[in-house]
């Protein structure tokens, strides 16, 4: 190597080294060099088969009382019958799964039903959050991977965001009487471990992803197929997709 | 100015005052904007950490299988090799150590659970092997006849 070629690499390296301090994570990240991660849900609703193994496992992995009817996700069953009626329960959150043909404790004739199906829900860790907008202390916020997060030692209890979410994901926790949600699980994601529910799951209806992953399998399907979200109107900006969306999911 | 004019004033700096020194000691120094801005990045940075220091209790299979090898094999080469052992034996937390053994569950609604026939063909439910609760053997626990880990008949 010439003494001009070592002179050229060596500024180049250092200008390279002090720029990269310099501008930080941020412009890294914003130039596409290291990409954060954004937390994504895909609910797979023709899997679903109603067993609520997902919502008895949220339970016991987050805390929640178990035989109080409060639950971070819950399972719901639509039945339509042929004469367009809309018969939709969820008792107890479906933690007991769904073992007779019973919705609304009105029991269908099989010949009578047009459509039936079950769809999770969670809270769906809005990109444009109103409960964190809403929230006075800055107890409810949004972590930079994309989870909205409560702070029980800074909740004051006073519902706002219990009011404001489109999604009726929230309620007071028994215990702590502090504002709760289901929060991704993350304390198992930060880990490298998928949410209790989506491993309670056997038959494969809930995934979790990381969408600026472009390998991921569950970016992948977001991206690519048709999925929707609910309540898009709200303009919340859901992370949750679904798979198999009707238009009677309230 | 005269004094009763300057009094009040005083007072009202002093409260200022007061107010000013106790946020400065109440309000934690990770407290604040964070990089979303006001409207979604006001919070307590630590609490990240709280979260993600929350206690982990399902373990998942792959964690049971290390112990538990002829268990685990006949379960995988069964239809419930999707069921993760925990579903049924409860979340293992620091097992062997806290709990020394866990519950397995063998009521008879845990199985209904998928194997109570709907007719809900719009759904994977109607495809899996299903029973009608009231006509077959009514209050007798499943595991009494079938063997969950095997429930094909083809390993025990
Ligand atoms: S679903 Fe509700 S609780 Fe969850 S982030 Fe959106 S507004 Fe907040
Ligand atoms: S565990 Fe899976 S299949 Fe069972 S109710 Fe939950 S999402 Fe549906």
């Amino acid at each position: 190597m010439s003494r001009r070629d070592f002179l050229k690499t060596g500024l180049m390296v250092g200008a390279g080294l002090g720029l990269s301090s310099i501008l930080g994570k941020d412009i890294l990240s914003s130039a596409g060099i290291i990409t954060p991660k954004r937390w994504v849900f895909l609910v797979d609703t023709f899997k679903c088969v109603g067993c609520g193994l997902c919502v008895r496992a949220c339970k016991l992995e987050n805390e929640i009382p178990y035989d109080v009817p409060v639950t971070r996700t819950w399972v719901e069953r639509y039945v339509v019958k042929k004469d367009g009626t809309v018969l939709a329960d969820s008792p107890y959150g479906g933690r007991d799964g769904y073992l007779i043909n019973n919705p609304q404790g009105i029991v269908v004739p099989q010949e009578d039903i047009a459509k039936a199906f079950f769809v999770p829900k969670l809270c769906n860790q809005c990109t444009n959050p109103p409960c964190v907008q809403v929230c006075p202390v800055g107890a409810t916020y949004q972590t930079n991977d994309g989870v909205v997060l409560v702070d029980r030692k800074w909740c004051i209890g006073c519902g706002y965001c219990i009011m404001a979410c489109p999604y009726g994901v929230r309620f007071f926790h028994p215990v702590h009487k502090v504002a709760e949600k289901c929060n991704f699980c993350y304390h198992r994601i930060t880990k490298g471990m998928k949410p209790a529910c989506e491993d309670a799951c056997p038959f494969g209806a809930r995934h979790i992803g990381d969408i600026n992953d472009p390998a991921h399998p569950v970016a992948d399907i977001i991206k690519t197929q048709r999925v929707s979200v609910l309540k898009d109107e709200f303009g919340t900006k859901p992370s949750v997709y679904y798979l198999g969306y009707d238009s009677l999911i309230r | 100015m005269k004094s009763h004019l300057l009094r009040p004033l005083y007072v009202v700096v002093a409260l200022v005052a007061i107010i000013f020194i106790a946020r400065v000691i109440v309000v934690p120094s990770d407290f604040g904007v964070g990089e979303k801005g006001y409207m979604y990045g006001w919070h307590r940075k630590a609490n990240e950490d709280e979260w993600k220091a929350f206690k982990v209790k399902f373990k998942n299979r792959d964690f049971c299988k290390d112990c538990h090898v002829s268990e685990y094999d006949s379960v995988m080469k069964s239809p419930h090799s999707i069921i993760n052992c925990e579903n049924c034996h409860g979340p293992a937390y620091e097992h062997p150590e806290e709990p020394p053994k866990l519950i397995i569950n063998k009521e008879r609604e845990h199985c209904l659970r998928c194997h109570s026939r709907l007719p809900y063909k719009q759904t994977e439910r109607a495809d899996i092997k299903g029973i009608i609760p009231d006509n077959h053997n009514p209050d007798i626990e499943c595991v009494s006849c079938h063997n969950p880990h095997s429930p094909k008949g083809d390993a025990l």
